[in-house]
């Protein structure tokens, strides 16, 4: 989890003037992502999204993704992969011999998901040093050029995902799922929707009677090295 | 945005779209986008259908439980403008925490979760 190295780079760059915000895409709020928050000890602004608001007003597709605010609250950056500064990557995980197969199985897949945690950060210093000069600050349009195409589509699947929630949280966990799995076929790109339904069914997101996709059939699907698109710094 | 009804307040479409209803229009930071009369149900009230037809934004009913969603604008890009949405979010405690009140500082805003 990247929160504990979010709050490392947070105690260098505030006093350069940067704040750093954590916001948890979480239908079930502080009672899964709250004990995360608490063993981290943020000092910044930890926030917890129970809507998964920020995907419709902002596009957020996966986690970690990130947006650059400048001073006058516009962005420089638009949704984008933001890759946390790690100690060693997760390829150099070790599970005991005893691990279930599938776990050891997505253990292999997901250390062969492209991180480029260095280009990232060194970018994000640049622009806390330099403001608008950085080359890494991009101008209003081409914040909005870069930010992800929204056909009707996604539309659709960002009501039906909402729909899902709401039902879920209601207590009408049948009637949520048709919702959360027409969100799936409409916006198979978003990992969000997926892996937050999958997640309210099985924390591991292995196959289940309820969906018709799981965390590591869709990431051999699509190769685990296209799960992050590549920096367009 | 969950509607329990057609005709949301301008208050509430604001808060959950980011999209308010102007002389000239539905807006959204610098971007307007003109809205036939009919939008207007009663004073501070807005017909979700005339909207979600003009911006895009698909409409979904649930007529088993009484609710619709209204999702974003779309045919162009996620992002209809630079300028960040009002946007207020709680902490674990549910304390609101705006965004716009770290106007004036560089933020670096980072989506995770817990799955």
């Amino acid at each position: 989890m990247d929160l504990p190295v979010w709050q490392a780079l947070r105690s260098e760059l505030r006093p350069l003037g940067l704040e750093i915000v954590t916001v948890a895409l979480d239908t079930r709020g502080a009672e899964v992502a709250g004990p995360w928050i608490d063993a981290a000890k943020p000092e910044h602004p930890s926030l917890i999204d129970a809507a998964h608001s920020l995907d419709t007003l902002l596009g957020i597709t996966n986690v970690p993704m990130g947006v650059w605010i400048d001073e006058d609250g516009v962005l420089v950056r638009p949704p984008e992969t933001a890759f946390a500064p790690r100690a060693g990557g997760i390829g150099e995980m070790k599970l005991p011999g005893s691990a279930p197969q599938r776990l050891k199985d997505m253990l292999a897949e997901a250390a062969k998901i492209r991180v480029e945690p260095d280009a990232y950060v060194a970018a994000l210093r640049d622009w806390v040093a330099n403001g608008k000069r950085s080359r890494f600050a991009l101008a209003p349009d081409e914040v909005v050029r870069r930010s992800a195409a929204r056909p009707i589509e996604a539309s659709r699947a960002a009501a039906s995902f909402e729909l899902g929630q709401h039902l879920h949280r209601a207590g009408h966990v049948e009637a949520a799922r048709p919702y959360f799995r027409e969100a799936h076929r409409l916006q198979p790109e978003n990992w969000t929707y997926k892996r937050e339904a999958w997640s309210l069914v099985d924390p591991l997101q292995g196959p289940t009677e309820h969906y018709d996709s799981d965390w590591l059939a869709d990431i051999r699907k699509i190769g685990a090295e296209n799960y992050y698109p590549k920096l367009e710094l | 945005m969950i509607l329990d009804r057609l005709d949301p307040t301008d208050d509430e479409l604001a808060r959950a779209t980011g999209w308010t209803l102007k002389p000239e229009g539905a807006c959204k930071a610098e971007v307007c986008v003109p809205l036939a009369a009919s939008v207007r149900t009663a004073p501070g009230r807005i017909d979700v259908r005339v909207l979600a037809e003009k911006l895009g934004m698909a409409l979904v009913e649930d007529a088993a439980h009484g609710v619709w969603a209204l999702g974003p604008e779309s045919g162009g890009r996620a992002l209809t403008s630079a300028v960040l949405p009002e946007i207020t979010l709680p902490d674990r405690y549910g304390r609101p925490f705006p965004l716009g009140s770290l106007r004036g500082t560089k933020v670096f805003l980072c989506a995770w979760a817990s799955w």
